[in-house]
């Protein structure tokens, strides 16, 4: 009982340190995530930590949220998995809650409006280069180009609600992969 | 009911965005448009305030959104909401993954969803393009203004930056100073 509580308070900090040292979210948790699962605590083998990441990939929701939860629940069932996610979840919940007041109060002065104005710039970039290093590794093929062009072209010019491209794409996938034809 | 609001709407944020990160931002920005949460440009600002504060994208966008819409209450509602989703799927999902990992439906729908999310980000892209380009349109007097001018110069000089594998953190802060500097000096 008591060991138990041990392993839920340990998920938890953990989590929290995780959650706080992690910048951008995603993918960027990884090799923390390794270094305090795997290599500190032992927790987990490297194989382990492939198959949270392989799970977080084809589950909804954000990576670090699917990662946590995978873990607590592995180490410490249901309670922990309530313990890691709410460790992981609690840090930018206090910063991004204290900042959103401050924000609003700067935004009208000029030097930040100008510094928005730039970093607006800078987001675009940065969203061109994720999407060139998704494209690379997304799998190619005719049915692959055709369903990238079609969600392209039908949310940005269209308007076509995103949930019903996304359902229609994984139906799509599914129906071809249950008919037997792998898609390329 | 606001907080019932932000619950429901990010519940189906949490369901429907695959790989986290950027892919989420075309629901984000549909969903968040649809209820006038915020504006376009506003949400790109917090993109960045996102990547420069730790933790997941999605938990800070639903924290700010819920902070800006309903205070405290709110904030916990969207957080709740956009967390929920993929903690009850990993719940189900983590006594039987190697079943579920290797399963041909999952891999299926997989297949499908991971070009769909390129085509989405590449959505998310025109209109933060837009956003951040031409704020005041496509008319000639609109092209020369110098909020087109400066933001171009700022985009060239990022995607040089990003190009040179520079951290993001460091191009959003370069980016926000190159800002300021145009802005005092009339561009």
């Amino acid at each position: 009982m008591l060991k138990k509580l041990k392993t839920d308070v340990s998920l938890f900090i953990t989590f929290m340190k995780i959650g706080a040292f992690t910048f951008g979210g995603g993918y960027a948790m990884i090799p923390l995530i390794e270094r305090e699962l795997v290599e500190n605590k032992k927790w987990l083998s490297g194989g382990d930590l492939l198959e949270i990441v392989a799970i977080a990939e084809s589950t909804p929701g954000p990576v670090a949220v699917n990662a946590a939860t995978f873990a607590g629940k592995r180490l410490g069932g249901f309670f922990g998995a309530v313990c890691a996610t709410l460790g992981v979840v609690l840090p930018s919940f206090i910063i991004i809650l204290a900042l959103s007041a401050a924000l609003r109060r700067f935004e009208a002065l000029p030097a930040v409006r100008f510094a928005f104005r730039g970093v607006r710039a800078g987001v675009l970039a940065l969203i061109l280069k994720a999407l060139f290093s998704m494209y690379r590794q997304c799998p190619k093929g005719a049915a692959s180009y055709a369903l990238m062009g079609l969600s392209f072209v039908l949310t940005a010019f269209f308007g076509a609600p995103v949930i019903a491209v996304i359902i229609g794409c994984g139906a799509f996938g599914l129906v071809r992969a249950l008919t037997g034809r792998r898609m390329a | 009911m606001i907080l019932l609001e932000l619950l429901w709407t990010f519940l189906k944020i949490g369901a429907f965005t695959f790989g986290g990160g950027y892919a989420m931002l075309p629901l984000i920005q549909q969903e968040v448009a649809a209820h006038g949460w915020l504006s376009a440009a506003e949400l790109v600002n917090f993109v960045a305030v996102s990547e420069s504060t730790p933790g997941p994208f999605a938990v800070n966008i639903a924290t700010y959104v819920g902070a800006e819409t309903a205070g405290a209450a709110g904030a916990v509602c969207a957080t709740l909401g956009v967390t929920l989703p993929s903690f009850i799927v990993i719940l189900i999902v983590a006594g039987s993954y190697e079943r579920f990992k290797n399963s041909s439906a999952v891999r299926g729908c997989m297949s499908g969803l991971r070009p769909a999310v390129v085509g989405l980000i590449a959505s998310a892209a025109v209109s933060v393009g837009k956003t951040a380009l031409f704020p005041a349109g496509f008319s000639a007097e609109a092209l020369l203004s110098p909020d087109t001018l400066g933001a171009a110069a700022v985009f060239a000089l990022s995607l040089l930056f990003a190009a040179k594998k520079l951290h993001p953190i460091i191009i959003i802060c370069l980016s926000a100073a190159i800002g300021v500097c145009l802005g005092f000096a009339g561009l």
